[in-house]
């Protein structure tokens, strides 16, 4: 009885019995998954006609189609970045994948439209309440397609634009075209060159001028079938003064076999704007999430990529901003936790393009049992600007012996009007520390959770309520048989 | 003046070693075919992130011919009192003379050769290069034919430095100088190589000659040491370069530090167009220690390239990496440097800084600091920075009278002076300030 009182006090949001019974529901929630009905199905490999499918399907202009073939042909030409990326990327498969699923759904503005085994599907992971509970608008994508899509009604009449792709391009031309494939041209990488090539799905979203959404917006995607690789896409366009944030989560059952999730997401802050973009990725542990992020701030803008790793077998990601105008601001918080089997390789890009610029890149990442956890970032600073400011800190915890961590940064400064500084440190928890805890009645379990809670604890506090409360959750699952 | 048309060190297979032990010319050969079977490094290579392959093109260079001693016009600026001091030019010996103790073999690596054979058989070239120049080291191997060989013997201790120069002289001429030095058990030593450019002095000269502003002739030096601490002994090894300002310089070094060994290297870098640093230190046993020191200040078109890499093989080790860059002129420097702790080396300590000083707007500074750990109860972290000196320091000093431009001269002195320092041996550090002051008195 004791012991209960003291674990409530150092985790006061929870006492540990709930904690317990959340959390088991918690392991399991993502890990369902309901029998396949695909009315398209573009069938399995990547060749042209696979494009040509994706591209009818979908009732495409043709220069959409043309910009998909073109980056099909970057792709089969570009290189796996093996020379300085893990050989775990040959094991992808890209014969074996099937490139796009739907079952003929338009995206519903209700949820009693959207088909009853979709509709449990979100409702297993919580979406409609939590869209009730807080969120401006909400976009819920199985497989290829967004079965549901949603946003305020007085939001729409402000004039917020919150679509697919597929709608974005089509119905919105003008707004979505001038940016689109512009801040991540389709050879930036081969990743980046396939989901030019096969995307679907996805948010686009335009903020007009000083609408300030006080409330987030939030995508949830979901991969329900074997061997499907998922490739959405998202563009979000902050007008001048206008402000969002934006979130998304991911989740896929356990399958026998790899999967693939290669997304492509450009955001455009135009003068004065504001964007927030938060992730929290929970991947099962077979889905390699090879991710191209990036964000252009003009005058004075700022973009923020608020970034959390805790699921997938291999994460690639390293969210980059270009300061294109003066007095830009550009940010990553990036959480990472590789358990057995896992590696993150995640990081940041700052690439500094205009005077009196400042960056500034927070990383932590915790490593337990065999879980690799890298950090890369570069840091660009051209000739010719001045007062440009960066700073990077990255920390990693190791939990068992046998975990990894490894940092690659990379900084480039010319001009001497300039600050940057780079830090980073590994550390473990201490026998001390965790023997001073269970001194006070925690088993050691509970010890390392609240270490390791209390090392990412500064970050966790970025994210918005709903989802930090969640994290301290998934960490302390994570962490679970993680000693002794 | 070169009368005949020489062939290039990168298509003509190399004269080989008379009297040569056996192994030593199989060691060459071999050497051969791996600098021709390995491709040159492309730009997709994470070792040559950010370097100059250009600087690879070394088809107009040739071995060195041999020289007379008496032509070369050359002041020596060295250590007040050394204990060893060996003068190669072109990679001849010119100039030996030492007092040592009993037991210490300290020789000219051609002489080594025939009298130490197994000594050197052992421990030559042991250490497989990874940091980049893979093709030449090869080349090196394959050219080798002279350089500095010091062995202390258990519980010996040296307390005056040993010191070498490597000169090069003549028109595209190339040495390749090696330095080997193994320390046993307990034992202690420093040593100092230089690599210096010269004239061979046919031309008329004045009587300074030598330094950085005479820079007609092209040279190129590809050096290579091998350091080879045993248990409970120490090893200081400072490098000078100080080529003229058309030259390049490949130093590829490894150190073996054994257990409750200390072994500290720094390179100082104030000459040569181009030079790249490879150093890689390998903590082999319970209680090693190794310290990584490098001072550059580059100047006008100068660019550095250093790559380092600390590897922690066993538990219990102590590493602490140091390299400055005080950036003038177009200056570039790149650095780029890994920790690596194997699996099982736990209670690790292992730092990393790299800091550049911006002291003009055209400069351009690059670095990579990277870790990959595989241990636990490891303590590591690495730093890097870049910056300028900022107004208020500038006012600080003008504010107690001193003229804003020697402001600046103090701070990027004191921002050197704190690698010196980490010499903790009062020779070498005067020395090295000697050429710090004399690379700071050339920046108008």
């Amino acid at each position: 009885m004791e012991i209960e009182d003291i674990s409530t006090t150092t985790a006061p949001e929870i006492d540990q019995e709930t904690a317990d019974a959340i959390a088991i529901d918690e392991r399991s929630k993502g890990d369902f998954k309901y029998p396949e009905d695909h009315k398209y199905d573009a069938g399995v490999g990547l060749n042209e006609d696979t494009i040509r499918y994706i591209s009818k399907v979908k009732k495409e202009k043709d220069w959409i189609l043309e910009f998909r073939l073109k980056a099909l042909e970057v792709f089969f030409k570009k290189e796996m970045p093996t020379n300085w990326a893990t050989e775990d990327l040959n094991n992808i498969e890209f014969d074996k994948i099937r490139y796009y699923l739907a079952n003929g759904q338009r995206p519903t503005r209700s949820w009693d439209e959207v088909p009853d085994d979709i509709k449990e599907t979100f409702e297993r992971l919580g979406i409609p309440e939590q869209e009730r509970a807080f969120l401006a608008g909400v976009e819920a994508q199985f497989d290829s397609e967004a079965a549901y899509s949603n946003v305020k009604e007085d939001l729409e009449k402000e004039g917020v634009i919150f679509v697919n792709s597929t709608e974005g391009l089509r119905e919105h031309e003008e707004i979505f075209r001038p940016y689109f494939g512009k801040v991540i041209p389709t050879g930036d990488n081969k990743f980046s060159a396939l989901n030019s090539a096969v995307f679907s799905g996805g948010s686009f979203i335009y903020i007009p001028k000083g609408v300030k959404v006080k409330q987030p917006l939030q995508a949830y995607f979901r991969i329900n079938s074997e061997n499907f690789g998922q490739f959405e896409r998202t563009l979000i366009i902050a007008d001048e003064g206008s402000e969002v944030m934006y979130m998304e989560g991911c989740t896929a059952p356990k399958f026998e076999t790899a999967t693939l999730h290669s997304a492509v997401v450009e955001l455009v802050a135009l003068k004065g704007a504001k964007i927030q973009y938060v992730t929290v990725q929970n991947w099962s542990s077979n889905v390699f999430n090879l991710v191209t992020k990036r964000g252009m701030a003009h005058e004075d803008a700022e973009i923020r990529w608020i970034d959390c790793n805790i699921g997938s077998r291999l994460t690639m990601k390293y969210p980059g901003v270009v300061m294109k105008g003066e007095r830009a601001r550009g940010e990553v918080v990036s959480i990472a936790l590789a358990n057995d089997g896992q590696h993150q390789d995640t990081g940041a890009k700052m690439i500094h393009a205009a005077d009196n610029t400042t960056s500034n890149v927070v990383s932590k990442s915790i490593s337990v049992g065999k879980g690799i956890s890298t950090y890369r970032g570069q840091v660009h600073i051209p000739k010719h600007l001045k007062g440009c400011k960066n700073n990077t800190e990255c920390d990693a915890l190791l939990i068992n012996a046998n975990s990894q961590t490894d940092t690659y940064p990379a900084i480039t400064v010319r001009g001497n009007q300039h600050v940057t500084q780079h830090e980073a440190s590994v550390s473990q928890v201490s026998q001390e520390m965790l023997f001073y805890m269970q001194q006070r009645g925690l088993s050691e379990t509970q010890a390392m959770s609240l270490a390791v809670n209390g090392f990412v604890n500064d970050l966790v506090s970025e994210f918005p309520m709903e989802y930090s409360v969640e994290l301290k959750r998934l960490i302390d699952l994570e962490m679970e048989g993680s000693v002794g | 003046m070169q009368t005949l048309e020489m062939p290039s060190i990168t298509s003509q297979e190399p004269l080989k070693l008379a009297d040569a032990p056996e192994w030593f010319q199989t060691l060459q050969n071999l050497a051969w075919e791996t600098y021709q079977n390995t491709p040159a490094p492309t730009r997709k290579k994470e070792t040559w992130r950010f370097g100059d392959l250009k600087q690879l093109n070394l088809d107009n260079f040739i071995p060195a011919s041999e020289i007379d001693a008496g032509d070369i016009e050359l002041e020596l600026n060295g250590l007040e009192e050394a204990s060893a001091q060996f003068i190669f030019a072109n990679d001849a010996t010119v100039h030996a003379e030492s007092d040592l103790p009993e037991g210490v073999i300290c020789l000219p690596l051609e002489d080594a050769l025939q009298e130490h054979s197994t000594l050197i058989h052992q421990h030559l070239l042991k250490q497989e290069v990874k940091l980049g120049s893979e093709k030449y080291a090869a080349l090196h191997a394959a050219n080798l034919s002279n350089g500095l060989f010091v062995y202390v013997p258990k519980g010996v201790e040296i307390e005056k430095p040993i010191e070498a120069y490597h000169i090069v002289a003549g028109d595209n001429a190339t040495i390749f100088p090696h330095t080997l030095i193994i320390t046993e058990d307990n034992a202690k030593v420093s040593v100092v190589d230089y690599f210096i450019s010269a004239k061979t002095g046919q031309q008329t000269n004045t009587s300074e000659v030598c330094y950085a502003d005479d820079a007609d002739e092209t040279h190129l030096v590809l050096a290579m040491n091998d350091l080879v601490a045993a248990n409970g002994s120490q090893l200081n090894y400072v490098t000078v370069q100080n080529l003229n300002l058309t030259s390049k310089v490949i130093q590829i070094g490894s150190t073996t530090v054994d257990r409750d060994a200390r072994a500290k290297s720094f390179v100082l870098n104030v000459g040569a167009s181009w030079a790249r640093n490879e150093s890689y230190s390998t903590l082999a046993g319970n209680g090693a220690h190794s310290d990584m020191l490098s001072l550059n200040i580059p100047t006008g078109e100068q660019q550095y390239d250093q790559r380092t890499f600390q590897h922690h093989a066993a538990p219990h080790t102590y590493s602490d990496l140091l390299y400055k860059n005080a950036l003038y002129g177009k200056a570039k420097t790149t650095f780029s440097g890994l920790i690596a702790v194997d699996e099982g080396a736990h209670y690790t300590d292992a730092y990393q800084t790299c800091r550049n000083l911006l002291m003009e707007d055209t400069t351009e500074a690059n670095s990579m600091p990277g870790l990959q750990i595989n241990a636990d109860q490891v303590k590591c972290s690495h730093g890097s920075t870049a910056s300028a000196i900022s107004d208020e320091e500038i006012f600080y000093l003008q504010a107690r009278g001193i003229q804003p431009k020697a402001a600046r001269q103090l701070i990027a002195r004191g921002f050197c002076v704190q690698v010196i320092e980490r010499l903790e041996n009062e020779q070498l550090q005067n020395l090295v300030l000697n050429y710090l002051d004399e690379k700071f008195s050339s920046i108008s």
